[in-house]
């Protein structure tokens, strides 16, 4: 058996490898079969609950949507030309966009999106992920990443206004001291207060990063860092 | 036990060329190569992009995030799978005294091969420009398929879609190609056969189920734990079964002496078998993976490393007597070379995987530089053995210079050492300064020194590349203005 034909692809080819499929794959599948992956448009406008009329099964997120439209106000023909108005209907489109951007450029192999409960993560960015966080449409495949070469970014969002990461991608070390991060003039049409279509869903994208939590800290404020 | 060979000792051996498709091995050789080359520039671009050197700033088709995805692809399906297939080419038929199942299917895989790598190549580098483009957010809504023409959001499996069937149709039909000689072979099989079938259905498998599953059925967390799985089983069940194998086969060859115990070969085989696909989610652990599979894949990773010893254990007893051979023969001295490195990642392996290296330690340069270690340290030092003992007796002549060779392991192998060391205590400041709650730019800053000493030894070991090049160049090109009076003879060709 051990080192017949039969054995070594029946058992050791086939046969392991489904047994690991089985306990690393499918135990965390049955797990969490009942959760419904949620779509962008739930995400950013909310789905209603089906047993009861008047509560959300999620409710409607509406700091994407303020800084969706703070896109919009803030550089209004750039933004009609890549998106029209700033609806909740766009703001999906702008995420979905603004992932497959953030998947391209591979910014999820310097930026991890999870918060580990050591090495005081969550004082540095928030609350500890939970697993819930990543049921929806926008984390398939998940994006916990292997390397911070620049920080975690799943409570990114809200933590710095439009301008600040416009002028970020445009040239990092503007703003973000000795910064290694490569410049992206690429999402704007030659200035930082011109991005285009593909700048202003990245922007969006990452103001979503962690917008559906309630609140976490800001790490500029905390006591070990002022020393007060 | 004794070789295959040996069982049939009696009957007739075929003749090499009924067996084995020299220009193939060959062209596969040269396939692997250019696209190391491709794979070691984006590195060195990606380093100098962090130390703030890079000359290319701002244009987008090389943009370094982009480079850093044809890096890793370029390296595993581009110079690490061509230079398997060439070697498992010369390797296999001569194993199991039969010819691969088709030699025109063997072009064939050949060419679609190439294609597929540099198709996938092209997708991550143009894919992200055609993001914002209508139809391409119409593809995805019309035909359910990911929202991109460029790069998947899994690492290894950066593959664009449409690559992924094409990739699979390959698979398998390299593992057809190999098992039918395999099936046809008599008598008991050899260790080396043994890795390469379990190989063969392990890498079909572990494509299927990282390029299909979390793109298009399973979500969340539990696409997390495929994810892991996939990355894992991508170097334990594809790069190192098919390594081994071949070390195997190339070892007691070279040394002319049979492998020191067969106990031990079954142990290492059948340990790697059942421990290392259970061990994915250690590549995510304190993620919301429920914890009793961290556990798991953490214990698995500890038992597998003793199995990892047997194996070296093993590989050094077959050198003992012989261990001259570490010195005088260049192929042996590589193949040595990556085991002892070998065994340095899997005991880092034993101890970083446990969950008090991983709070210090994961997400930092640690595990660049682990990484490097088992694939640039181990495969590719293996693999530029095996082709420094295989090119000259397929061109028929020897090395133009075998002090080029020489330079090429010094340089291939101290750069790499010197790139692990340095990265790995990258790791320790980084792990630390992060903890310590400390502002994010002292981590990069202070992370400077090791990115330029990495700089320079990236440099290094693409002065390796380029001295192995330029030496096969000229092997090459002496080859084919030399009369064939001055070929060797067929008989050194060791059987």
């Amino acid at each position: 058996m051990f080192e017949s034909k039969a054995g070594i692809f029946f058992i050791a080819g086939v046969g392991f490898f489904v047994l690991a499929f089985l306990g690393n794959g499918v135990v965390p599948m049955i797990m969490y079969k009942d959760r419904p992956e949620l779509t962008a448009e739930e995400l950013v406008a909310g789905a209603p609950d089906p047993d009861e009329p008047d509560a959300w099964k999620v409710p409607p997120n509406r700091r994407v949507l303020v800084q969706f439209q703070d896109l919009a106000e803030r550089w209004p023909e750039q933004f009609r030309t890549a998106f029209g108005e700033p609806t909740a209907e766009k703001c999906a489109e702008a995420l979905r966009l603004g992932r497959q951007i953030y998947i391209g450029e591979g910014c999820w192999h310097c930026h991890s999106q999870f918060v580990r409960p050591v090495s005081n993560e969550s004082l540095r960015y928030g609350p500890v992920s939970q697993s819930h966080e990543y049921d929806n449409e926008l984390q398939r495949p998940v994006m916990f990443g292997t390397r911070r070469v620049g920080p975690d970014l799943s409570r990114e969002g809200g933590r710095r206004g439009n301008d600040w990461h416009a002028v970020h991608f445009y040239k990092p070390n503007v703003v973000s001291n000795q910064s290694p991060m490569p410049e992206y003039p690429w999402f704007f049409d030659g200035a930082p207060d011109k991005p285009n279509r593909r700048g202003l869903a990245l922007i969006t994208y990452v103001q979503w990063l962690g917008s559906w939590l309630p609140d976490y800290p800001y790490y500029e404020e905390l006591a070990e860092v002022t020393g007060e | 036990m004794k070789p295959a060979a040996a069982a049939v000792a009696e009957a007739t051996v075929p003749a090499h060329d009924d067996l084995v498709d020299e220009s193939i091995v060959m062209a596969h050789f040269v396939a692997g190569l250019v696209f190391l080359t491709i794979s070691m520039l984006a590195g060195i671009l990606m380093a100098l992009q962090l130390v703030h050197w890079n000359p290319l700033k701002g244009v987008e088709l090389l943009s370094p995030g982009r480079w850093r995805m044809v890096h890793t692809n370029a390296v595993a399906y581009g110079f690490l799978a061509n230079a398997f297939l060439g070697s498992l080419n010369w390797a296999v038929p001569r194993m199991t005294f039969h010819p691969v199942a088709s030699r025109a299917l063997n072009w064939f895989i050949f060419w679609a091969w190439q294609v597929i790598v540099a198709a996938a190549a092209v997708g991550i580098i143009i894919g992200p420009s055609l993001q914002d483009q209508v139809w391409v957010m119409n593809l995805a809504r019309d035909w359910h398929v990911p929202m991109s023409l460029g790069a998947q959001g899994l690492e290894w499996g950066e593959t664009p879609f449409w690559i992924d069937p094409v990739a699979l149709l390959g698979l398998a039909l390299v593992a057809v190609n190999f098992m039918v000689p395999i099936a046809k072979s008599k008598g008991p099989m050899y260790v080396a056969l043994w890795y390469f079938m379990a190989a063969f259905v392990w890498t079909f498998l572990t494509y299927a189920m990282g390029n299909l599953l979390p793109e298009y059925t399973v979500g969340g967390t539990s696409a997390g734990a495929i994810g892991g799985l996939f990355i894992h089983d991508l170097v334990g069940l594809f790069v190192t079964p098919l390594g081994w194998g071949l070390m195997y086969y190339f070892v007691p060859i070279l040394l002319q002496k049979p492998v020191w115990s067969h106990g031990l070969s079954l142990v290492g085989f059948w340990g790697l078998a059942f421990f290392y696909p259970l061990q994915g989610i250690h590549h995510f652990l304190y993620t919301p993976i429920p914890m009793f599979l961290q556990y798991g894949a953490v214990i698995s990773t500890i038992a597998v490393e003793l199995v990892v010893a047997t194996v070296v254990i093993n590989f050094f007893g077959t050198l003992a007597g012989r261990s001259s051979a570490f010195v005088t023969n260049l192929p042996i001295r590589y193949f040595y070379t990556g085991m002892v490195f070998y065994f340095i990642t899997c005991f880092q392996c034993a101890l970083q995987v446990t969950l008090t290296f991983q709070k210090l330690i994961h997400f930092t340069d640690w595990v660049v530089g682990h990484a490097h270690l088992v694939m640039f340290g181990v495969f590719s030092l293996w693999l530029f053995g095996i082709m420094t003992y295989l090119i000259p007796r397929i061109l028929r002549r020897p090395w133009w210079s075998h002090t080029l060779c020489v330079y090429h392991y010094w340089l291939s192998a101290g750069g790499l050492f010197v790139m692990f060391l340095d990265l790995t205590l990258a790791g320790v400041f980084q792990g630390y300064y992060w903890a310590s709650l400390q502002p994010w730019d002292v981590s990069t800053i202070g992370s400077q020194p090791f990115w330029i000493v990495r700089v320079f030894a990236g440099l290094t070991m693409f002065a390796g590349l380029l001295c192995f090049l330029f030496n096969l160049w000229m092997t090459w090109r002496g080859a084919e203005s030399t009369a064939a009076a001055a070929l060797p003879a067929r008989g050194a060709v060791p059987a």
